[in-house]
């Protein structure tokens, strides 16, 4: 009951990207309009109202000590509520970092023209436990210079434009 | 507990493009699955479906949609879902369905029809990251992809003209296989060459979108060795998740697929894997992640596995074969077809019925295992004939 | 051979129209919390677990992802089912069955308050090329089957309000109940009319809210709790997804779920060996087309027998004791959840100023809404 090549060709029937844009079948086009509203908790509603002061909040788990950001409402190891509001610094090292050439719809980034490369990368908070980090970009910095364990330090938006969201932080660049 | 078998496969062709329906991509492999055990419908009391992110195929509660295709009419119908997962998760939940005693036969099914997600699909993969703390920030899979490679190579000191190796054994593989997008003779350089995506990343290391579907059907014990000479039965299950705070966890080393490996090696009584698995499918989205889980299968020590790469251990000649299909990357990875597409690989192995890519030395035990969601899950079966 | 398998923990949140102070993770973890005590387990002793949700709905790709942290679930066997939350529960009963661990968690959630363009959500499970260019608004697919319905069986639009004006007062002693108050029949045929002959009442209103439930197998069952509530019976089917093809006046998913349901029951005679239901009434005349499909009644006689008195929490065979999801709300992926919930605290005696005397058979009976012909029905006994 060897699976053949004459089997399987039947089963599909392979289109190209040209012929659909040229109309070669039928198609239909929906564009969904999905919009949320999504309650973010006392945890994450007191992570962002103090982004928008300009300040990093992490909450602790009186269990395993651990200081954890983003703050939750309880422990995901342990499984018990968590303590107390610690402020947390906006500065942190740098865990592992990316190189992107490619925006999230998988465009690709006119490097060759001049535009800067993304450079995301998983920031250590100092403050939060050792190992706690973030997603955030890096910028203000060489990409193929940048290292593990590199200190850096959050770039705020001015308070004028904070509205209470990650984005209220530019991004993070070295501090020299 | 009741033993499963396997006791027949269906596969359809993987496109970039297809131009069939997702309802009909079910059904194509639904057909061939029971045609190929020479089982009707009606033979079968329950469907079980696995397909990843609606996102993809534009169809919200896309298990609905899909049931018809799948064979499920008037019938108990179940969609399962661990993001890539999903593909080997898809024979354990039917395995449970048989297992338990509650059915006798089961069909499952696992398509996926990524190109219907415009302007990419690549673009659906913004959702999966969390809405506050995440996705204003535009990610993409991509980068916590080249974040654990980037782990993954400073940790050991692999280098990325080894990784490559990879994508070339599997895109070598998959010629021989019938469904493959992307089979072909490249060498280590074209992966070099091909363009950085996101460093350490190169478009070579990436397997691609895909439209595709695959299904099995499961029988308990009396009712497989009446159908078919070469039940292949189902030993072993495992499959666990990890925590979605994936930016406070070391990616160097995928903890969620040696818990969910230990669980299937423990129900199938192994205890050197290394030793007792004869070939094995893990999930090679990526070039270097067929390495990172052949690790946490521990099927290679953690730190060798580049060393025995090199050294042709994992070729379809060699003492482990890994992706003698051609894996994802060769065939192409429609998501939750691609781990139903291993499943079957190894369906077929240790049949001695995989025509130009049966691995020699007549296999009896083989493994098939999926990744998936934000580096969290781990899906593992173990199978014996 | 087969084992039986026990309710032994129940936790929930309650029901109401919206939770803005809190978000899915507090949810879970609060019905969480409730489930692990009531059992007297820890996430440790749990074998598997299941979730479950559907991406629009949650609003993100993947939902699992983001399923084990509160659940105490974090590298452990979860995993998570698209559909009802008694798929979920039949999930996790066959998993014990097959020998993954003696304890198992089913948990879901609703936060229909969190989706602000609900109708385009359901649209967008409309058949892409059939159906959705018609840009037919979801509840007009049910009143397409409501017409049909009343066609063939004679129900009237006056036994469909009474269905209304019964739940939502049931619902008024239902402290978990966020829908509830008191009005007659005219209130609900003379409401503003959403799709002849759909008016706003009879349709439910949402709300948000979380239920986790925690199985286990006889003798650990037997070890936890001195209440075990037994799984007797249970079932689910799925009929055609497409609106060309389906039967429109009879709920026959709902037939062959409750079929094999009651099969492994031993249940021939659902409406004497049954004591009271709690069934999915997300629209008012589902309540009465589910019950004949379920052969509690006669076809044609659900809408009398409302119309009676019978299905009253004082009448012959209560139905929604609890309030539904007319008089606690719409609750989505979460129906079957709350349905298995309300039948639970019935059978253990704990449904307070709505407890039903001597019950010790329930039936929950779930539906997965427009446009899915999907059900789930799961009896259970004390």
């Amino acid at each position: 009951m060897e699976i053949t090549e004459k089997m399987v060709e039947k089963t599909a029937t392979k289109l190209s990207a040209e012929e659909i844009q040229r109309g070669k079948v039928l198609s239909v086009k929906w564009t969904p309009k999905l919009r949320y509203a999504w309650d973010n908790g006392p945890a994450l509603g007191r992570y962002l109202a103090e982004l928008k002061n300009g300040k990093i909040i992490a909450k602790k788990c009186n269990k395993c000590h651990r200081i954890l950001i983003p703050p939750r409402m309880f422990c995901e190891l342990c499984w018990v509520p968590t303590g107390e509001w610690v402020y947390v610094q906006d500065t942190g090292i740098v865990n592992t970092w990316v190189i992107s050439y490619v925006d999230w719809k998988a465009s690709r980034l006119d490097i060759k023209g001049g535009v800067r490369p993304f450079t995301p990368a998983v920031i250590e908070i100092d403050g939060a436990t050792r190992g706690m980090g973030i997603l955030h970009h890096l910028n203000e910095v060489d990409p193929w210079k940048i290292y593990r364990g590199m200190k850096v330090k959050a770039v705020w938006k001015p308070p004028e434009e904070r509205i209470g969201a990650i984005t209220d932080i530019k991004y993070f660049k070295p501090i020299e | 507990m009741r033993r499963v078998a396997i006791v027949g496969a269906g596969i359809t062709k993987f496109y970039r493009n297809s131009m069939e329906t997702p309802k009909e991509l079910a059904y194509e492999a639904a057909k061939m699955a029971l045609d190929s055990c020479e089982m009707k419908l009606s033979d079968i009391e329950c469907v079980v479906n696995g397909t990843a992110p609606d996102a993809f195929d534009g169809v919200h509660m896309k298990g609905e949609y899909l049931s018809d295709g799948s064979g499920a009419y008037r019938k108990p119908y179940m969609r399962h879902y661990v993001g890539g997962g999903t593909g080997v998760l898809s024979p354990i939940h039917g395995w449970f369905h048989v297992a338990s005693g509650m059915f006798d036969t089961c069909l499952v099914v696992a398509e996926e029809k990524m190109s219907c997600a415009y302007p990419h699909p690549a673009g659906a993969f913004l959702t999966i990251f969390d809405h506050t703390t995440e996705q204003p920030l535009y990610p993409t899979l991509i980068w916590i992809f080249a974040i654990e490679m980037n782990r993954f190579m400073t940790t050991w000191g692999y280098k990325k003209e080894d990784i490559a190796l990879v994508a070339v054994k599997n895109k070598k593989n998959a010629i021989d296989h019938p469904s493959a997008q992307l089979p072909g003779e490249i060498t280590v350089q074209d992966v070099l060459n091909s363009e950085i995506m996101a460093w350490p990343v190169n478009r070579l290391d990436i397997s691609p979108t895909s439209d595709g579907a695959a299904a099995i059907v499961l029988a308990a014990e009396h009712v497989a060795r009446r159908v078919t000479e070469k039940p292949i039965w189902i030993d072993g299950v495992g499959w666990c998740l990890d925590t979605a705070y994936w930016c406070t966890r070391d990616l160097y080393y995928p903890d969620y697929v040696e818990v969910a490996a230990r669980m299937a090696y423990k129900m199938a009584g192994i205890k050197e894997p290394s030793k007792e698995i004869h070939v094995a499918e893990p999930y090679d989205p990526f070039t270097y992640k067929e390495l990172h889980h052949i690790e946490g299968l521990l099927l290679a020590p953690r730190g060798k596995s580049v060393e025995m790469l090199k050294g042709g251990y994992f070729n379809r000649d060699g003492n482990l074969p890994t992706c003698p299909s051609g894996g994802a990357l060769g065939v192409g990875n429609p998501i939750a077809a691609t781990g139903l597409m291993k499943v079957i690989e190894i369906f077929l192995q240790l049949r001695g019925e995989a025509g130009k890519r049966q691995v020699p030395g007549k296999p009896t035990c083989g493994l098939a295992q999926a990744w998936g969601d934000l580096m969290q899950v781990g899906t593992v079966v173990v199978m014996r004939s | 051979m087969a084992k039986r398998i026990a309710i032994v923990g129940i936790g929930t949140t309650g029901f109401r129209a919206t939770t803005p102070d809190v978000s899915y993770r507090e949810l879970t973890y609060e019905a969480a919390m409730k489930a692990y005590i009531d059992a007297g387990i820890e996430p440790k002793d749990v074998g598997s677990f299941v979730s479950t949700a559907e991406d629009f709905f949650e609003g993100y790709s993947i939902a699992d992802e983001y399923s084990p942290d509160q659940l105490g679930a974090v590298l452990k066997s979860i995993y998570t089912v698209p559909g009802d939350f008694i798929h979920s529960l039949a999930s996790a009963y066959m998993m014990i069955l097959s020998g993954i661990g003696p304890i198992s968690v089913v948990q879901g959630l609703s936060k229909a308050s969190n989706m602000l363009t609900l109708s385009e959500m359901l649209t967008f499970a409309m058949d892409p090329i059939y159906n959705r260019p018609l840009r037919e608004s979801p509840h007009a697919v049910a009143a397409l089957e409501m017409t049909r319905f009343m066609h063939e069986t004679g129900t009237t639009r006056e036994q469909c309000a009474r269905v209304v004006v019964k739940n939502k007062k049931n619902a008024l002693n239902n402290p978990y109940a966020g829908h509830s108050v008191l009005i007659d029949i005219d209130y609900v045929l003379n409401s503003e009319m959403v799709s002849f002959p759909l008016t706003q009442m009879d349709i439910s209103p949402h709300s948000d809210g979380a239920v986790v439930v925690v199985l286990a197998e006889e003798e650990t069952a037997k070890a936890l709790t001195d209440k075990p509530i037994w799984i007797r019976g249970i079932g689910w089917c799925s009929d055609t997804p497409g609106l060309e093809t389906r039967n429109w006046g009879e709920a026959i998913y709902a037939q062959i779920a409750a079929e094999m349901a009651y099969k492994m029951a031993g249940i021939r005679y659902p409406r004497k060996e049954i004591d009271f239901a709690e069934v999915n009434d997300e629209f008012s005349y589902k309540e009465l087309q589910h019950l004949e499909a379920m052969r509690i009644c006669k076809k044609g006689e659900a809408g009398p027998l409302t119309e009676m008195g019978g299905t009253e929490i004082t009448g012959e065979f209560p139905v929604n004791p609890s309030g539904g999801c007319l008089g606690v709300g719409n609750l989505y992926e979460l129906n079957g959840g709350h349905k298995v919930l309300e039948v639970v605290r019935q059978l253990r005696g704990e449904a307070g100023k709505n407890q039903l005397k001597n019950v010790t058979t329930g039936l929950a009976q779930s539906w997965r809404g427009i446009p899915t012909t999907t059900g789930t029905v799961v009896i259970l006994s004390n």
